[in-house]
């Protein structure tokens, strides 16, 4: 227990919805009415989940619900979640920037947060007094900044422009200047929103490499929120799933991003209505919406719909998983001959070399030999394959973090 | 989860959804000083960048407001500031009122204006506010600096007799109070406009008709002589007697007494400490309504 950093305990947080007006008002007296006769909010009672898509009945949302995390010291914690799932609010809860409805959050040690780079940079001022304004915005003394000046330029690369006015750098410079100076700062506890987002794939590096410098060699803590899984995995060692305001998984990374990605895009059938001007096309891919058992066949059905015959057509069958990375792939030449109208195959794949784990499915129709295609459907439909019924072998418990494939037969030759 | 439960001194910090109505953590802005300063530094250096008269432009508006207010009030209204020459009367009061309703009019504006940086980074919010109080006490020494140039210009050749004396220990205790009131105004007023912008549209044109009733362009002992009636009202307003204090300890001239001084005084103090308790409330979840 003594070495957490941070302890968050039944965060709530509630937004009220809509315009700010005659009927707020109306409302803030009845709340205080209700304060000084010594009752509880009565707002409090009516929020709702917080699911941005549908019609709610309630003006007031809870935007966190009972959020309940601890965070080790020298620990990389992520949070991720669908956009509304409430990681902002948690990071602005963190950072102090609103206070929480409900609950409260115990902190150790001094805490900087980035949600933004380059908050409160003033465009006519100079890189080195922006440098300084911004360093102080974000806790540092004078003295501080002083002695890590030099460090700050080289690490941004701006030395040529720093008296000159931050308007007149490129959106490139000026947010390395900005993160030059937040990975220059020296919190015990640091949170980042997804301020990685800018800046060219060399910059990213240099940043991703700095903050993992800092949690690794330095020892701080640090709260990352991304939508960059690869940063994610990259970076953190743990991870909170949150979604519709609660948070649905706290754990290793590895399955924190793969529970994300099925939140985000999982849908067992692709259906193609509106082909436009395709001739032959694939109307339906359907994969069994309950998973598929490891080292038993993945099947899909599928329904090509042609509008003429069509002899000798090459299928392509790929398989992605949910970085949508390709795996593996396959193309069956002379593979189908298509009547006019709906033509329905069942495709059996076996899956003994692919182990547990969400992945998408990819198909292609081509021409035999000139390989003109016909159609593609990319990263649809989404499957599950899942461990083997009784878990007996050893195999089945792989996750994809060993890889996607397990060697195909090998032999062993006595001698 | 560990059975032992955490002793609470262990942590540093705990975010709570309520504080103590009178914890203003005061401690925690001098930590900040660093910050206050560059946003002083900040204020100062943007506002006439890209301008060529630079600076130049912080003496130019006292002198023509001061024009005009010669020729409207004195020549046309016809206001006598005897025996004070009226262009030094009438800088003499815009200086002290332009601190107080630049002080005020821009503290008001801090949270709406600055939602931005107070959106993304915590900072005790009160730095902003402070900042603008100093920056602009710079502001206003400038403007003092243009005063005291029209006075040695009247005294050379105009034969106007000015004495420097122990009434000059007067002044920065009057702009003291007088910072005071404009702040803590201001942050009451900031604090009201987060939720509903009404008071923004209230507070522009209220300051504008305080100055009324307030003796800038003319002195209280005209009230006192031409419209007695009318003096009480003028009293009851804390900064009248502010105003006539400070002119008192430039120019030796106007009427001072220490019960009004004393209620200003009061007045003054009894607007910070409200403004810090409404803002220290307002500042923890203003980012929900802003």
């Amino acid at each position: 227990m003594s070495d957490l950093a941070i302890q968050v305990e039944n965060i709530s947080k509630q937004y009220r919805l809509g315009q700010v007006g005659r009927k707020s008002i109306a409302h803030d007296f009845n709340r205080w009415w209700h304060t000084i006769r010594g009752k509880e909010d009565p707002y409090l009672k009516i929020g709702q989940e917080n699911d941005r898509t549908t019609k709610g009945s309630s003006e007031y949302v809870w935007a966190l619900q009972d959020i309940n995390f601890d965070v080790n010291h020298g620990e990389v914690l992520g949070i991720i979640g669908r956009n509304g799932a409430g990681k902002s609010t948690m990071l602005k809860i963190l950072s102090k920037v609103t206070s929480p409805t409900k609950g409260q959050i115990k902190i150790k040690g001094r805490i900087a947060s980035l949600l933004e780079v380059g908050t409160g940079f003033h465009p006519d001022l100079s890189g080195r007094d922006n440098i300084y304004l911004n360093g102080a915005i974000l806790g540092m003394t004078k003295k501080e900044i002083t002695s890590k000046f030099d460090e700050m330029v080289d690490f941004a690369g701006v030395e040529r422009y720093i008296d000159t006015p931050v308007k007149r750098y490129s959106s490139g410079m000026y947010v390395r200047l900005a993160f030059a100076v937040a990975a220059h700062l020296e919190p015990e506890i640091l949170i980042v929103d997804e301020v990685l987002a800018v800046g060219d794939a060399e910059f990213q590096k240099k940043c991703l490499g700095k903050m993992k410098d800092v949690s690794e060699k330095q020892g701080r803590t640090i709260l990352f929120v991304s939508h960059n899984m690869d940063a994610v995995l990259n970076l953190t060692n743990r991870c909170v799933v949150l979604a519709n305001g609660k948070v649905t998984y706290i754990g290793k990374t590895a399955s924190a991003v793969e529970r994300y990605l099925t939140l985000t895009s999982r849908s067992c059938s692709y259906t193609n209505n509106n082909p436009g001007s395709k001739n032959v096309y694939f109307a339906e891919i359907t994969a069994s919406e309950l998973g598929y058992i490891f080292n038993e066949p993945v099947i899909f059905e599928i329904n090509i719909h042609s509008n003429q015959h069509v002899k000798n057509v090459a299928l392509g069958i790929g398989i992605h998983n949910l970085f949508n990375e390709s795996i593996a792939n396959t193309i069956i030449e002379n593979a189908l001959t298509l009547v006019p109208g709906d033509n329905r195959f069942t495709i059996s794949i076996p899956s003994h070399n692919l182990v547990p784990g969400d992945y998408k499915g990819a198909f292609a129709l081509a021409t035999e030999k000139t390989w003109e295609f016909f159609d593609t459907v990319l990263e649809e439909p989404s499957f599950k394959l899942f461990n083997d019924k009784d878990d007996s072998m050893l195999l089945s418990r792989w996750n994809t973090n060993f890889g996607y494939h397990t060697l195909p037969k090998v032999n062993i030759i006595p001698k | 989860m560990s059975e032992i439960p955490a002793n609470d001194n262990q942590w540093s910090e705990i975010i709570t959804p309520r504080t103590k109505l009178f914890d203003l953590r005061l401690k925690e802005v001098w930590r900040y000083r660093d910050l206050l300063a560059l946003f002083v530094k900040r204020d100062l250096a943007a506002q006439y960048k890209q301008t060529v008269l630079g600076p130049v432009w912080y003496v130019i508006q006292p002198a023509f407001t001061t024009i005009v207010f010669f020729f409207v009030f004195n020549k046309l209204g016809g206001i006598k500031t005897d025996p004070v020459p009226a262009p030094i009367f009438y800088m003499c009061g815009i200086s002290i009122w332009n601190y107080f309703s630049s002080c005020f009019t821009a503290t008001s504006t801090t949270f709406v204006s600055n939602a931005g940086i107070f959106g993304k980074v915590y900072f005790p919010r009160l730095v902003l506010p402070l900042s603008v109080v100093f920056s602009n006490i710079i502001k206003f020494a400038i403007q003092l600096g243009l005063l005291f140039v029209v006075i040695l210009y009247f005294v050379l050749f105009k034969n106007y007799p000015f004495h420097i004396g122990t009434n000059f220990l007067l002044l920065p205790f009057v702009v003291l109070i007088m910072a005071g009131v404009g702040f803590g105004g201001g942050i009451i007023a900031s604090s009201l406009t987060t939720k509903y912008r009404d008071f923004t549209v209230l507070i522009n044109f209220g300051v504008q008709l305080l100055m009324y009733i307030t003796p800038v362009i003319y002195s209280l002992k005209f009230v006192a002589d031409k419209h007695p009636k009318y003096q009480s009202l003028i009293l009851a307003n804390p900064l009248s007697s502010l105003i006539e204090t400070f002119r008192y300890s430039v120019l030796g001239y106007g009427d001072v007494s220490v019960g009004w001084l004393l209620y200003s005084c009061a007045f003054m103090l009894v607007t910070v400490f409200a403004g810090m308790v409404i803002f220290s409330r307002v500042e923890r979840t203003f980012m929900d309504t802003v």
